[in-house]
């Protein structure tokens, strides 16, 4: 950590300790003592909530698997005994599937305000780039995740994302196939693949643990970013994380959780699909083969594309770009609360996720508006597919036209001097126009 | 703040937007709209019901659809059909005994290592009708009765999809070709254009299945004396098979609302809290 | 990477000014906050109950947690094993000289005393049942050797007699009695 730390031991046994490893310290400069902007809104909540939602996962998953059989023949049956006879199972089983979700839930808004407030710019690149390595590896624990209950989605999901990597056949020949092979441990996603998974799904959260105390360290760097982006000037900017924060985001953590204890207790299977009740058939294929919901703008843009390898960039592609946005955005005011231009752009972005999100869900050939009728009389016109189509190329364009254009286009409102001053002047507008020396931090 | 309508505004939008209606290549006719005691989050199940239920499944349907999950010893367990306060280990329950004593479950003689049948205990999971799937495919056509022991949350729909399923047969329509062994019915989703020789686009919704129609009246006798008509008898049969899919629904929900109590109170602790904390600050 | 460092070091200016920190505020000690972290600490606890019982023994294991056992099968001098929950039972139809042998020793000197009739049921003398797991550290006791006509365990030389009591050896307890009745007069339920 950067900076002078304000903590001294008191206790004998805490000075033995500092003087040995400083973890105390560590503690204390991170999470008591911590400088943090005092106009940080609810958005800022997410990360804590994050964090939160992380333990809960592990906790509740490492206790499933005292219990989950990985085999092939008694996953299921396995996940069904932990429902009926372990005592509180039912309870530890639901709050891990709906906590997936949650997380996911949590782990959305968290990048919306990020792309939202330019958390990602100058300094904190490294520490949205990590973010998005969070996100990845989340994505790769969920699917594995979601396939250990060995039911008919769990099946058709593992095959389908497995499939994936055959297109790779079209660069190399044979090189698709020989990546399957070796992902499935067999011919086909199978017992070997299953026990794989389960490995890895027990692996990777704590990957994600570690990642997850880069992405701090990332941030205590150079400290919190703020609804207003301009950087703190002063102490009187600040104000100690506890006991602000700690009981702010205690208090957002427990409305988070009102929502969460809803689907835990009232609909518990509300986000999952019927057909992951029925055992993994592998010579009978659901008829709509959906992901989860956090996975279907996704799918939405990996289905729009015909040909199946750019399919398949399309959709990684569709992550990697988040890797580059700190430079893909030009604009030198970090906040669109600043942009009002952007802010559109940015609201018809976030639209254009739901929209794809909703196109995920149904089957590619659905019409949404008719203008005709076939012979059979199925309706023709605009199907889902050149919906997803349309959504998919504003996606891409975001990033790769609108975020670097505006930037260099658009009139910013006046930013604020610093943090403090819209509060004491009455949120009025400073007198100095953006980009001036206003925020020496920034690159000029 | 002008964003924060913004924002609602494409919130109610990606809404609306998905309120379009969008045609399914399966089609199949909207539930019966019917009531269940354990629906919603102050559900409960009706005892009287479940042990009904539990008849109307012995007597019809463990002919064809094992149920391997549920053991004789969860129909005693706390919120289950045949629960008696006064026995609350199920494994000791007379009456969990009593119904298990009743079925012939295989096991291996351990004396001889031969396979024998003997009588099951609260140990046991329901009586199966057929060994495996095999012999069940043998004796059904080629089609397997599907396991009960989850279907009220493996079907879309649940209890009043099988409800109306059970419920809704019906003469195929004129044009519609049905194979013998198979049954229409307008309430399972499937595909019948290519079964249709009528007017394209008037292809019956629903699909067909090989299990006929099996609830008529006073297929059963309830010991309680209700009357066992066929919408009595679907009704029972889907609240055990309710029941069965979740046996521990009723105490999810109890401490549901415990749980929302609590949580409801400590955010309102909290919010005032948070609200003392900062009042001396200008935010 | 300089202009990072000045943000910085903005923080720690003044590191006495307390942002937020009035005279007049009053003592951290408010009865609300209070009521908050109590309320915080009743959650946890709640909590943390499910996730510990979760590995107490499941409701198919106790199903199995006892077991019933036709005796008619054991004949005189016979004895039969049982597997309740995991371990061995020994069941045993003794012989009327095995009893006299065990009554005969009810006063001798043993490391764990105890009246043969004490344990076995009243009218059933003829049947010792016993969990078959050396008192010492737990292998399976074989019988017929030993010079208490007995058990012997040939682990560590532990010797029981016909009553199950440790006579000679490092044993410290008699074999243990599992909790049993007799149902009827052919069939017991132990556990």
């Amino acid at each position: 950590m950067s900076g002078h730390s304000n903590y001294e031991p008191k206790t004998g046994i805490e000075r033995w300790l500092d003087a040995r490893l400083p973890i105390i310290r560590l503690a204390y400069d991170s999470i008591v003592d911590y400088p943090t902007p005092k106009n940080l809104n609810y958005w800022w909540t997410f990360g804590g909530i994050l964090a939160f939602m992380l333990v809960v996962q592990i906790v509740t998953g490492v206790i499933l698997a005292m219990h989950y059989v990985a085999s092939a023949d008694h996953a299921f049956n396995s996940v069904e005994h932990i429902m009926r006879d372990v005592n509180g199972g039912w309870m530890i089983r639901f709050v891990h599937a709906n906590g997936a979700s949650m997380f996911f839930l949590a782990v959305y808004v968290h990048i919306a305000r990020g792309l939202y407030y330019g958390s990602y710019k100058a300094p904190r690149e490294v520490l949205w780039i990590l973010g998005c390595i969070i996100y990845l590896l989340m994505m790769a624990t969920a699917f594995m995740g979601y396939v250990l209950p060995w039911g008919q989605m769990s099946y058709a999901g593992a095959v389908v994302i497995t499939s994936l990597f055959s297109a790779f056949d079209g660069v190399i020949p044979g090189l698709g196939t020989a990546i399957t092979t070796w992902l499935w441990g067999g011919f086909a996603v199978d017992a070997p693949t299953l026990n794989r998974f389960f490995s890895l799904h027990y692996l990777l959260p704590f990957m994600i643990a570690g990642v997850v105390g880069l992405h701090i360290w990332a941030l205590h760097v150079p400290g919190n970013g703020n609804p207003t982006g301009v950087a703190v000037k002063s102490k009187a900017d600040t104000v100690p994380f506890h006991p602000y924060y700690t009981v702010k985001d205690g208090f957002a953590i427990v409305v988070f959780l009102i929502l969460f204890a809803w689907f835990v207790f009232f609909a518990p299977d509300a986000l999952g699909h019927a057909d992951n009740y029925t055992p993994a058939n592998p010579l009978q294929t659901p008829a709509h083969i959906v992901p989860e919901w956090y996975f279907l703008p996704f799918y939405a843009m990996l289905r729009a594309v015909p040909d199946k390898l750019l399919g398949v960039l399309t959709m990684f592609g569709s992550i990697g770009l988040l890797f580059a946005v700190p430079w893909l955005d030009t604009s030198k005011v970090l906040s669109m609360r600043y942009r009002p231009t952007a802010r559109w752009f940015f609201l018809i972005f976030i639209a254009t996720v739901f929209l794809l999100g909703w196109c995920g869900g149904k089957e590619p050939d659905d019409v949404i508006i008719a203008v005709g009728r076939t012979a059979n009389g199925d309706p023709t016109g605009f199907t889902v597919t050149w919906a997803s189509r349309i959504l998919a190329i504003y996606y891409y364009a975001y990033f790769l036209v609108v975020l670097p254009l505006l930037g260099l286009k658009e009139t910013p409102l006046p930013v604020p001097d610093s943090i403090s001053s819209p509060v004491l002047s009455g949120g009025g507008a400073p007198a100095m126009p953006a980009g001036s020396a206003a925020s020496p931090e920034k690159k000029g | 703040m002008a964003v924060k309508s913004l924002t609602a505004g494409a919130f109610v939008a990606a809404l609306l937007a998905m309120a379009a209606p969008a045609v399914a290549a399966t089609h199949a006719a909207e539930p019966k709209d019917v009531e269940f005691s354990f629906e919603g989050p102050l559900g409960k199940f009706d005892r009287a019901a479940l042990q009904r239920g539990f008849k109307v499944y012995q007597e019809v349907c463990s002919a064809c659809h094992s149920m391997n999950l549920v053991y004789y010893r969860n129909l005693a367990q706390k919120g289950g059909p045949f629960y008696d306060p006064k026995q609350p280990n199920p494994n000791n329950s007379p009456y969990a005994k009593a119904i298990a004593a009743e079925a012939m479950v295989p096991d291996i003689d351990p004396d001889t290592g031969d396979a024998v049948m003997r009588a099951a205990t609260p140990a046991d999971h329901l009586r199966a009708p057929f060994a495996n799937e095999a012999a069940a495919r043998a004796a059904n056509g080629g089609a397997l009765p599907p396991d009960l022991s989850v279907i009220a949350k493996a079907r879309e729909g649940g209890p009043a999809y099988i409800y109306s399923l059970l419920t809704g047969y019906a003469p195929p329509p004129k044009g519609l070709t049905v194979a013998p062994g198979q049954y229409y019915n307008p309430y399972i989703p499937g595909d019948l254009g290519a079964a249709w020789s009528g007017p394209k686009d008037k292809v019956p919704v629903g699909g067909v299945l090989a299990m006929p129609f099996q609830l008529p009246p006073d297929r059963v006798s309830f010991d309680d004396g209700t009357k066992s008509t066929s919408a009595q008898e679907a009704h029972d049969v889907v609240t055990f098979l309710a029941w069965a899919s979740e046996p521990h629904q009723e105490e999810r929900k109890q401490a549901g609302i415990g749980v929302m109590a609590y949580l409801l109170i400590f955010a309102g602790i909290m919010y005032v809290s948070y609200r003392r904390i900062w009042r001396n600050v200008a935010h | 990477m300089q202009r990072a460092r000045q943000v910085v070091e903005i923080y720690n200016a003044n590191p006495t000014a307390d942002a937020g920190h009035h005279a007049d505020e009053p003592t951290r000690r408010d009865f609300i906050h209070i009521a908050a972290a109590t309320a915080a600490a009743g959650g946890v606890v709640a909590t943390v109950w499910p996730l510990v019982d979760q590995m107490n023994p499941s409701g198919d294991t106790l199903a199995l947690a006892s077991t019933e056992f036709d005796i008619a099968k054991v004949a005189l001098g016979q004895q039969a094993v049982v597997k309740w929950r995991g371990k061995p039972v020994f069941v045993r139809h003794r012989t009327p000289a095995e009893i006299a042998a065990a009554r005969k020793d009810d006063g001798a000197p043993m490391r764990n005393p105890a009246k043969d009739e004490d344990r076995v049921k009243k009218g059933k003398d003829e049947w010792l049942i016993l969990v078959g797991v050396c008192t010492h550290l737990g292998c399976v006791p074989n019988f017929g050797s030993g010079e208490y006509g007995g058990w012997l365990c040939p682990c560590h030389g532990s010797v029981y007699d016909t009553s199950g009591r440790i006579r000679q050896g490092p044993a410290p307890r008699n074999l243990d009695l599992p909790e049993y009745a007799f149902l009827t007069d052919t069939r017991i339920k132990i556990g």
